[in-house]
């Protein structure tokens, strides 16, 4: 079960268990839903800016533990940033995810992301760690268009 | 019509045992591992794996007789040629179909049902006429509908299931009118593995002069099916789910249906002469045969067959059915297991749900215990939604499965628990 536990990281299970920022921000600045066909995993990512910076993101939808938990990190990961660090945050990510061994030289700044190293050793499972990144993307891309309410 | 009730197929008297350790002997894959621990596979309604004999059959094609078909004069086009349209005969056979030229091979079931939509159900619907489906449906058997329904003006119908999945024949019969033209409705579902009345289904769509489609995919393997004793108008598979290669399927049709449909595609091979000014189209099935098939593919249905008839369709039947029982009873068993789909009729698939699981959590535990399944929507998002998940694990069973893979399943499945527990 070693390799399984490298996925299955106790902060995985814990942020899958009690997902931290859940639900909409008010009045918010960005928004988007993610979907994955694969899977028939739904995502919906809302944001709200303070100056040129990430004042908070909260997601709701449905998804496996891996997707849960990286929907729940990101939230956490993304307070603070500027709209070009989140994209400079998500590209790391994204390697981390689908180069092995990349953790290593990405370790710094990656915080605890650095949990979802071992996804790389499951290619299937790559798009459930980055579905709330896209998503979150397409809120950052859209932000100056006027927010539909859905 | 055969149907699969487990009550009746294990107590056949006339099913003979099947011999498992041979079985599992002519399907090299069952051989391997998978993270150090012997397969279990099942994920069969996905695909199925494919015994020596088809193996063999493909790599005689091209070991020893590989040439193009219909055309050549050469031995090995006229061997090619003999071992492809021998294998039609015996999907005919497998069938009961009146004639062989009622097979058209396709590349699957997916083709056979866009074939049906576009040559027949584009010629046939005008604006206002209804097309029948089944919540069960597989994507397959819903998007070809909804794209000739777009191109027509007709307009598309759901028969609902009940909290088993069983179908709801007396809706069926509230849905059928005299603006119903054609009736498309899966055998066997893949998703939850409810059967069909497909013989009923029938006999009250043609009371009202429509066309029938029936999506075999998930039934061919599993016991034998009867066209003529269906009466159904078309009948579709794919080889794969078979034991066959990928790449190959069947639409049987009526004759007199297929001879008055338009062709599907044009090219070689579907005409008798073509010029510039008129193009005289092949008789049946070569009507509907455009370019080259997938020869091999073909033929190693026809090996398929040969091996599934060797073990006898009936046995087949007796066995998977004693096997879903035995899974059924050992899945109720695990409290945060939850059953989706308890038709009265099944083939031997088990979709589920675990408490506070998603799917595909499950489906990477097991696949780390060497137990391979399906987890997701399995191309049937309308019967995800109808029972309120958006995703559920299923094992699908075939004969080559043992009671001993089904306790690995229930273990791993344990495993899995405890994980998130």
């Amino acid at each position: 079960m070693s390799e399984l536990s490298d996925l299955y990281q106790e902060l995985i299970l814990d942020h899958n268990r009690s997902p931290r920022n859940r639900g909409k921000v008010e009045a918010p600045d960005g928004s988007a839903q993610g979907y994955n066909p694969l899977c028939g995993d739904q995502i919906s990512v809302s944001m709200k800016m303070n100056g040129d910076k990430i004042e908070s993101v909260k997601f709701e939808g449905s998804g496996c533990a891996i997707s849960t938990a990286s929907a729940s990190l990101m939230t956490e990961a993304l307070k603070g940033k500027t709209k070009a660090e989140a994209t400079e945050l998500f590209e790391k990510f994204h390697k981390l995810l689908t180069e092995e061994g990349s953790s290593i030289e990405l370790g710094p700044g990656m915080g605890k992301l650095a949990v979802f190293s071992g996804v790389c050793q499951y290619p299937a499972r790559v798009k459930c760690a980055t579905l709330a990144w896209h998503t979150v993307k397409a809120a950052i891309d859209n932000e100056d268009e006027p927010v539909t309410t859905e | 019509m055969f149907t699969v009730n487990p009550s009746q197929t294990v107590n056949q008297p006339d099913a003979t045992p099947l011999d498992l350790n041979r079985i599992r002997g002519d399907f090299p894959i069952l051989a391997r591992t998978v993270n150090s621990k012997p397969l279990v596979y099942l994920d069969n309604a996905a695909t199925t794996q494919k015994p020596t004999a088809v193996i063999d059959a493909v790599k005689h094609v091209y070991e020893s007789m590989n040439a193009n078909i219909h055309r050549g004069v050469h031995r090995l086009s006229v061997e090619t040629t003999e071992a492809y349209e021998k294998a039609r005969l015996r999907v005919a056979r497998l069938i009961n179909t009146a004639k062989e030229s009622e097979i058209v091979f396709v590349r699957g079931a997916t083709e056979g049902i866009n074939l049906v939509a576009q040559s027949f159900g584009r010629t046939h619907l005008n604006e206002g006429d209804e097309v029948i489906v089944s919540t069960l449906e597989h994507h397959a058997n819903i998007v070809p509908w909804q794209i000739v329904c777009e191109q027509t003006g007709a307009h598309l119908k759901v028969v609902p299931v009940d909290e088993d999945a069983n179908i709801l024949v007396d809706e069926y019969k509230k849905l059928l009118s005299e603006k119903t033209r054609i009736v498309a409705m899966l055998h066997s579902s893949n998703a939850l593995g409810t059967v069909i009345p497909v013989t009923e289904v029938t006999r009250l769509a043609h009371e009202f002069g429509a066309t029938v489609l029936i999506d075999g995919s998930q039934s061919v393997q599993h016991h034998p099916v009867d066209v003529r004793a269906i009466d159904c108008d078309f009948y579709v598979f794919s080889g794969h789910k078979m034991y066959a290669p990928s790449g190959i399927g069947v639409l049987y049709g009526k004759e007199a249906l297929l001879e008055s449909m338009p062709p599907y595609q044009g090219g070689g091979e579907m005409i008798k002469s073509v010029t510039f000014e008129q193009t005289i189209y092949n008789d049946l099935p070569h009507k509907f045969e455009a370019g080259t098939p997938n020869i091999e593919g073909a033929i190693g249905l026809g090996a398929a067959i040969e091996y599934l008839q060797s073990l006898g369709l009936p046995n087949i039947a007796a066995y998977e059915a004693k096997l879903l029982e035995y899974a059924t009873a050992q899945l109720t068993k695990i409290p945060e297991v939850r059953l989706i789909g308890t038709a009265k009729e099944k083939v031997s698939v088990i979709s589920f749900v675990v408490e506070g699981i998603h799917p595909h959590d499950i489906g990477t535990v097991l696949d780390q215990e060497g137990v391979a399944i399906r987890t997701g929507h399995h191309c049937a998002q309308p019967t995800m939604q109808r029972f309120g998940v958006p995703a559920t694990a299923r094992a699908s069973m075939c004969f080559y499965n043992t009671e001993s893979d089904i306790d690995r399943l229930v273990e791993a499945i344990q495993k899995t628990i405890k994980v998130f527990a």
